[in-house]
């Protein structure tokens, strides 16, 4: 089948048809990717809800050079043959991009100085690039009671985005979901059927695919900020998936165990939770060596991953 | 007399009775159709008719069946939007409670023509009344041999079912509805793709408003040209109009598409003029979704025509002058109205229904009602005012479905016609309209 040729701020890329614009940009990577806050490429039907990543159509295709009505979510639009698209090159992208993240913001309780998330956050991410300097509210945040769903995982849903991607783990790579969206508007939240715990083999990944801090690993609950501790690539062979993961140490201690995530925050493989809780000694792994962190994200800040070893940050 | 093709004989006693439809000539589309007509001749006659969608976006209903895809071997299905909830518009209820047969005789043409084994009305949860009518009308089609195997002889057989709504506003947005249908949380879908090709169960469907579908009987027996004859060039046919507000006679009227809002207004006919002889301040014309308009704008466009009830004339000026014929929902403020209380209200329903799926519309519909909550007490201040009309034009088109742009519409065009009401609220530190 012929590729379908694409520009994406005036860089040209050619794609297989059924393509989306989202993927036809991570082909040119760099800055013309924008942001996503709900799609995640592992899972079906991701994607299209939290309009982070909306971009114009200034054309939609080489037969029909009318630009498309509206601004378009990148994650879930197909491209076209010809189509030329604008995402940081358009004002009225960056402006409605701003306007998005304010939007994610006015109910989140910005507690980034005790969130364990804090760090490696997506929302963090975008804050810093498209927020606002100063709030434009003054009304109460939408608050929660916090409610226990099992013995892994914390929800703090004064957090949560309504990603919809833990739900989608849920149906899609365990067994049994229980947990799941109620209510409607910015009174949705997740929560579990009659709450139950969650519990399930894999059902760890949700903290990984949560892109901010309301599902986050209890086992690891406030043992340290992330960018104090050390990432190294690690395996084990286990029965029940492919046994790579990444060890976050503080000298020689395990303090966390998750999956290995690429440029885009994404999981290169889902792991089980047998992996991710039950084994927090060295000794249970074969370590490959430092993880270099790919994500522009508050993290690399400091550039830890420029640095020579005996600089890395020290516990 | 005006033609009437829905409530021509809505006041016959019975109406709602197998035997009493039948007697003033129900059910004889249907046989039309069965015996000499193909499908395909049926959607040529719709799409010839001009008939245009009554639910609010006004699609041409014709082309929306030519989009089924023919070829698919999948089930084909035809749905009922009955879920009307928009505030302001209440025609659809009038004709399932007193006109059930004509709707159930709309769904054997339209399912007919879509080549549709299984057909659905979806009607709203708190409508059980009228669900208890429908589902009777429905027992009665099946024993006179309109539903069921082979109808008539044909070698046609439909199934029809009444499902009760999920209880929620956004359940009325066709691939939401179809969703709650499926027995999932209603949420709409991200389009494209369209439920022609991609609807029900994943298979080819079509949605359409229950007043679209009481329409098809009239224009199978009457053809498509007499229907094209009524109503104006963009706009054939007859509408229901559900009237309410400041008016003398509130309720539900069926005119002639082209009809001058100042007659519909005035006249004894209709609405009756205004309450207690007051003055005309504003009126909201197709539901609460579409831009509300100041007196002088609703009786003449910007160019001083003649404002009609069409979807052409109430389109006029764009939405810097003009609005929409929506769902046909006519709400009617006098100069003793609010208009930031009555925004209020609007505000606090699309909040309330947003379904929280995409954070525009999620989050921006309950920051608007707190900002309105307050200038409408006399505690805003003129800041917010430009913050509100920023907050709704960054809602406005960047949300999955329409309801982001129904809830940010009415916040845009009030504050474009009657700003100075929002700053008398501020100024006086109160509602200027309450003692
Ligand atoms: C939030 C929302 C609510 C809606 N509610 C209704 C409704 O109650 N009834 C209806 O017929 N259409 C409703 N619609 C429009 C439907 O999505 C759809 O366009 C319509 O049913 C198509 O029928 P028509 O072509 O016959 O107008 C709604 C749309 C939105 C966005
Ligand atoms: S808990 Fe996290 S992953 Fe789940 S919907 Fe909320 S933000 Fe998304
Ligand atoms: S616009 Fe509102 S109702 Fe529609 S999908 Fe988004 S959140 Fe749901
Ligand atoms: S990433 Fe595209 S809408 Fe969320």
């Amino acid at each position: 089948m012929s590729l379908y040729k694409v520009s994406i701020d005036n860089i040209e890329v050619e794609v297989e048809p059924g393509t989306t614009i989202m993927n036809a940009a991570r082909k040119i990577g760099g800055n013309v990717v924008p942001p996503a806050m709900c799609y995640y490429s592992k899972l079906e039907g991701s994607g299209g809800k939290c309009r982070t990543c909306l971009v114009k159509v200034a054309q939609t295709s080489a037969v029909d050079t009318r630009p498309m009505p509206k601004l378009v979510a990148s994650c879930r639009t197909m491209v076209q043959d010809g189509m030329v698209v604008q995402n940081i090159t358009s004002p009225e992208v960056l402006d409605a991009r701003k306007a998005i993240t304010e939007f994610l913001l006015i109910n989140h309780p910005l507690d980034c100085p005790v969130c364990d998330q804090a760090g490696e956050c997506d929302l963090q991410d975008l804050s810093y690039e498209h927020g606002l300097e100063e709030t434009r509210t003054t009304e109460d945040r939408r608050t929660f009671e916090p409610i226990d769903i099992g013995e892994y995982i914390k929800l703090n849903m004064n957090r949560c985005i309504l990603c919809y991607r833990c739900v989608m783990v849920a149906d899609q790579i365990t067994d049994k979901r229980v947990h799941g969206i109620l209510n409607r508007g910015d009174h949705s939240e997740i929560s579990t059927y009659i709450k139950q715990a969650v519990d399930n083999d894999f059902s760890g990944n949700m903290i990984d695919v949560c892109p901010v801090g309301a599902l986050t690993d209890k086992t690891f609950r406030f043992k340290s900020r992330v960018w104090f501790t050390n990432p190294f690539d690690a395996h084990r062979d286990c029965p029940h998936c492919s046994g790579k993961t990444v060890l976050w140490m503080k000298g020689k201690e395990v303090l966390r165990v998750t999956g290995r995530k690429d440029k885009y925050g994404e999981l290169e493989e889902f792991i089980c939770n047998d992996c991710r809780f039950h084994h927090k000694e060295v000794t249970e792994w074969v370590v490959e060596g430092p993880r270099k962190i790919e994500r522009h994200s508050v993290i690399s800040q400091n550039h830890y991953e420029n640095l020579s070893d005996d600089k890395k940050l020290k516990p | 007399m005006a033609t009437k093709i829905l409530l021509e004989n809505i006041e016959a006693p019975g109406l709602a009775t197998f035997d009493c439809y039948r007697k003033l000539g129900g059910y004889a589309s249907v046989e039309k159709a069965l015996k000499s007509l193909s499908p395909d001749s049926i959607t040529q006659e719709v799409l010839k008719s001009g008939l245009r969608g009554r639910g609010g976006a006004g699609f041409p209903t014709g082309m929306k069946w030519n989009f089924i895809d023919k070829k698919s071997d999948k089930p084909h299905y035809f749905i009922c939007n009955f879920d009307e909830s928009e505030p302001g518009t209440f025609k659809d209820r009038h004709i399932g409670q007193l006109n059930p047969h004509q709707l159930i005789e709309g769904m054997i043409l339209g399912s007919y023509a879509l080549g549709a084994r299984s057909a659905y009305i979806y009607i709203r949860g708190e409508l059980f009344y009228v669900l208890n009518i429908i589902e009777k009308a429905i027992d009665e089609a099946y024993q006179k041999g309109f539903l069921g195997e082979n109808i008539m002889g044909s070698g046609y057989s439909l199934d029809l079912y009444c499902q009760p709504g999920g209880g929620a506003y956004i359940c009325g947005e066709e691939t939401a509805l179809i969703e709650s249908l499926e027995g999932k949380r209603g949420n709409p879908r991200i389009k494209p793709p369209f439920p022609a090709l991609v609807g029900l169960y994943n298979c080819p469907t079509v949605v359409n408003n229950v007043e679209t579908i009481a329409n098809l009987p009239w224009i199978i027996n009457h053809g498509a040209d007499a229907y094209a004859a009524l109503g104006t060039l963009k706009s054939k046919g007859t509408k229901l109009i559900s009237a309410c507000g400041h008016i003398n006679k509130p309720g539900i009227y069926e005119i002639e598409l082209g009809l001058p809002v100042e007659e519909f207004i005035y006249s004894d006919e209709y609405c009756g003029g205004i309450r207690n002889g007051n003055q005309l301040k504003a009126v909201v014309a197709g539901g609460s979704s579409v831009p509300i308009l100041p007196a002088e704008l609703i009786l003449k466009t910007a160019k001083g025509e003649p404002r009609l009830l069409s979807y052409e004339s109430l389109e006029e000026g764009g939405f810097q002058t003009g609005t929409m014929l929506g769902s046909g929902g006519f709400i009617v403020m006098d100069h003793t109205a609010c208009i930031v209380k009555n925004l209020l209200t609007f505000a606090r329903f699309y909040h309330h229904e947003s379904c929280g799926q995409c954070s525009p519309c999620r989050e921006g519909t309950g920051w608007m009602e707190k900002i309105l909550r307050r200038i409408e007490a006399g505690k805003g201040s003129m800041k917010e005012i430009d913050l509100l009309a920023d907050i709704a034009k960054h809602i406005d088109g960047t949300t999955i479905c329409p309801l982001g742009d129904a809830a940010a519409w009415p916040v845009s065009s009030a504050i474009r016609h009657f700003r100075s009401e929002f700053e008398e609220h501020i100024i006086q530190q109160k509602c200027p309209f309450t003692k």
